[in-house]
């Protein structure tokens, strides 16, 4: 067995307010993809703070080569060729390709101005290493998810980072954009560079690395190779009891339409959009990253003005020109972006569950705030819901993504709607908090709310949905239901191999 | 665990309350026995209550997340044509000054609102940031008053305007000295006693505080935000027009180019001092209070001390930035 390229001895790290990592010892081998594993709040992403210089820890030391290193910050990590890709990326949006790849240590001819050409072809010749097809002049602004994270991976390679750290690389992308980003990590190890690989997804890490450690309440509990461990030993470490299948089985949906779309187009984003909506049924919503998913949605929402069609509710047409109009015809939406626009991360529990319903509690003659209703039904979300919390009063900057998310789906039901959409309603939320917002969604559609469920994880929305509509480039291109609802009946909707294959 | 956070917000609530303490306790020794007499108190509050009640509006304008640096000049304007209308009345009303006070009074007021409603709509149908509309109204309605005077001065023709600009409700007696409230300063407590509870505890102030943290939140949650942005600067433009009518009856004449001078940056300092964020989102109507009395009690000292109102200036300049210091390293 090599050296460990990098020995993690003892770390222990506290915020303040109790311990986030306690005495965690970690070896790192050269060449090896190593999968971190845990849940929200079990310090992966506190010990690879540390390992990028973000963060320093309480107690403990770190090795690289054998030798003692101090990262004070994430310059003395680059020195050490060390690379962290966070989760929300690290980019300016109005700077193009090349000056983001070398954000920081750009190159200089001898006068010192800046060496814009050997930038650019630097970058190029960095972006054909990683066989992405992407313009060193163009504009962050105006890429995808996954080029941005080439972009990040493009960064790593510039200053011949022989450590790459990937924090939840996956949740951002598409299932086709995950094949490739696994072809490429393959092949950076292939290359000689070592991987921590942090993610909720135990099958992709179960798949593509060749150890994995899980963490749990800022312990190590588990550390081997991955051949040797299943994914639901892998869940059962990470939350430290058995479980259940993670999926409730589904409910009988109702015969009666509550919401229909008919027609509706939004020009260059929706083409004639058309479905109907069952009372307490949960129709999915599948298809790849800018198919018009999460746009449908805006323009239910009246965000987004149709040129063409219209929407009906209880056989109604509705008139929806601002968020404030689907609110009061009983549509409630759970936004993808939790923190661009799900929750204000600076607002009490309280304050953000209430936003959207606070006129609910406006009783009195002048219409003043009911505090004390409204603290007594918030209370009730917080112990339903399991929201990890010490008071209502806790800002949710201060709380963990999972709670953060149920938060925001209580704040989309204190309206009692009786139409939801929920957008990736468990993007970056760890295993329990999942079973629990499943169970939930469950619950309501059973209780007569009709749910329409976007989402990008193909199992989620096989394992929660009565009917699932594909949609590709802005339209509807097929509808399943029952047996048909298949990973590959899905992905040959939203890519059109099929259709191509059938011409 | 939780006796300590406890404390912690403690401090948080009230340290600007206890800044406010500590420099009272300063002022009264560099002043002694001058600062601490109560007609010298008395006339620090009516000091500060001229700039004290746009502070209030402009609590609301930053919580919202904005800024309105035109409320000098509305001031200016606001006043003149105030004055103007209420020597009008007085003429076609027979002398009947109750009623041309009344009217010039509204007018003020109303005047105030539009100049705000003006801001409001420009920011939020316009789409232009409020910096730059702001600093364009701030331009127009300062010369057009200018215009209006030819430069000079509006008289009222009014003896009880002026009067009731110097008059003081609520006498009480401290040892053997009659003390009573000047009118600008029980209207600032009033005020601000009205704000702060449509802060807390009402829809509104909610919303307000939701549009200036995240306006794309609030927008998916069905906040009107336009509405809610709209509202905060013509609440300002009321505040505005209040303080206009009440400091125009002080020296009973608006004088085009002083009136109002400045403002923006006494209001906008008082507002930050007292802890609401420049970025917005959160705020408190007592805080910007108590930094309207810490910026008049330190000119007054200062004055007493014999420093020059040049160096006033400065020793001002220090005080905001040092007071945004501490509170962010309390953070």
């Amino acid at each position: 067995m090599p050296d460990a390229i990098l020995r993690v001895e003892k770390i222990s790290k506290d915020f303040g307010s109790g311990p986030v990592l306690k005495d965690v010892d970690l070896e790192v081998r050269p060449g090896e993809i190593l999968g971190i594993i845990g849940e929200n709040g079990a310090g992966k992403s506190t010990l690879m703070k540390i390992l990028a210089g973000i963060h320093q820890p309480t107690s403990g030391k770190v090795h690289v080569d054998g030798k003692a290193v101090r990262i004070a910050d994430p310059i003395a990590a680059r020195a050490l060729k060390i690379s962290l890709v966070p989760q929300e990326f690290n980019l300016i949006r109005d700077l193009p390709v090349y000056n983001n790849v070398f954000l920081g240590a750009e190159l200089r001819k001898r006068s010192g101005v800046l060496d814009k050409e050997a930038m650019k072809a630097r970058t190029r010749e960095l972006l054909a290493q990683l066989s992405v097809d992407l313009d060193p002049e163009a504009r962050i602004e105006g890429l995808s998810a996954a080029e941005k994270q080439m972009v990040e991976i493009c960064k790593a390679l510039a200053f011949d980072s022989r450590v790459l750290i990937m924090d939840e690389p996956t949740t951002m992308l598409t299932k086709y954009e995950i094949e490739i980003l696994f072809r490429l990590v393959t092949k950076l190890r292939s290359e000689g560079m070592t991987i921590l690989y942090i993610s909720h997804k135990l099958k992709e890490v179960k798949h593509l690395c060749d150890r994995v450690v899980v963490l749990r309440d800022g312990e190590l509990v588990h550390d081997g190779p991955t051949s040797d461990i299943g994914i639901v030993e892998m869940a059962q470490k990470m939350v430290g009891r058995e479980l259940g299948s993670i999926f409730p089985a589904k409910g009988k949906p109702g015969d009666e339409t509550v919401f229909e779309a008919r027609g509706v187009t939004v020009p260059g984003v929706l083409e004639d959009i058309s479905f109907q909506l069952r009372k307490g049924e949960i129709l999915g919503l599948a298809g790849l990253v800018g198919a018009g998913r999460t746009e449908l949605a805006e323009t239910v929402l009246g965000l987004r003005h149709k040129s063409a069609g219209t929407f009906l509710k209880d056989g109604r047409e509705l008139d929806l020109r601002e968020p404030a109009d689907a609110v009061a015809a009983g549509i409630s939406y759970l936004s993808e972006d939790r923190q661009g626009a799900g929750i204000i991360t600076t607002f009490t529990v309280t304050r953000n569950v209430t936003l959207v319903s606070l006129g609910e509690y406006c009783r009195s003659f002048f219409r003043l705030i009911d505090k004390k209703t409204e603290k007594t039904k918030v209370q009730g979300y917080v112990d339903s819901f399991h929201i990890k919390t010490d008071t209502l009063e806790r800002r949710l900057e201060n709380l963990s993504g999972g709670n953060q998310q149920k938060v925001s789906l209580a704040k989309a039901i204190d309206t009692s709607p009786s139409v939801l959409i929920v957008d990736e309603p468990t993007r970056g939320v760890d295993v329990s908090a999942k079973h629990e917002i499943y169970v939930f969604i469950n619950e309501l559609a059973r209780k007569g709310i009709s749910c329409l469920l976007i989402s990008s994880e193909l199992e989620e929305i096989i394992g929660m949905c009565d009917r699932v509509l594909v949609m590709r480039d802005g339209r509807i291109a097929g509808t399943l239901e029952g047996d048909r609802i298949t990973e590959e009946q899905i992905m040959y909707h939203a890519t059109g191999v099929q259709e191509e294959a059938a011409s | 665990m939780s006796a300590t956070t406890a404390k912690k917000i403690d401090l948080e609530k009230h340290g600007a309350l206890i800044a406010l303490g500590a420099l009272f306790v300063l002022a009264s020794v560099i002043g002694w026995p001058y600062f601490i007499r109560p007609e010298n108190l008395v006339n620090v509050m009516r000091q500060s209550s001229y700039t004290g009640i746009i502070a209030l509006g402009m609590t609301f304008v930053i919580i919202s997340g904005g800024i309105d640096l035109s409320v000098g000049a509305v001031a200016a304007f606001v006043a003149s044509c105030g004055v103007l209308f209420m020597n009008w009345v007085l003429q076609a009303a027979g002398g009947n000054e109750v009623l041309a006070i009344l009217g010039g009074v509204s007018v003020m007021i109303a005047l105030g609102f539009a100049a705000g409603a003006l801001n409001g709509l420009l920011i939020t149908k316009g789409k232009i940031v409020p910096f730059i509309v702001t600093l364009g109204t701030m331009s127009i309605f300062r010369y057009l008053s200018l215009q209006m005077a030819n430069a000079g001065e509006f008289a009222s023709q009014s003896q009880l305007y002026g009067t009731f600009g110097m008059s003081k409700i609520f006498e009480f007696k401290v040892g053997d000295q009659a003390i009573s409230l000047p009118i600008p300063v029980f209207t600032l407590l009033v005020l601000a006693a009205v704000l702060a509870f449509l802060l807390d505890n009402t829809r509104y102030g909610r919303y307000l505080c939701a549009v200036g943290s995240n306006a794309r939140v609030a927008q998916y949650s069905a906040v009107r935000i336009d509405r809610v942005r709209f509202w905060a600067y013509a609440i300002n433009g009321m505040c505005v027009g209040t303080t206009a009518a009440l400091l125009a009856a002080r020296f009973n004449t608006v004088s085009t180019p002083n009136f109002g001078l400045g403002f923006e940056m006494d209001a906008i300092a008082a507002t930050i001092i007292g802890g609401t964020a420049m970025a917005g989102g959160r705020g408190s109507i007592w805080g910007t209070i108590i930094g309207v009395f810490m910026l008049q009690i330190i000119q007054n000292m200062l004055n007493m001390a014999g420093l020059s109102p040049y160096l006033q200036g400065v020793v001002k300049g220090i005080v905001i930035i040092g007071s945004v210091y501490i509170q962010k390293q309390r953070q």
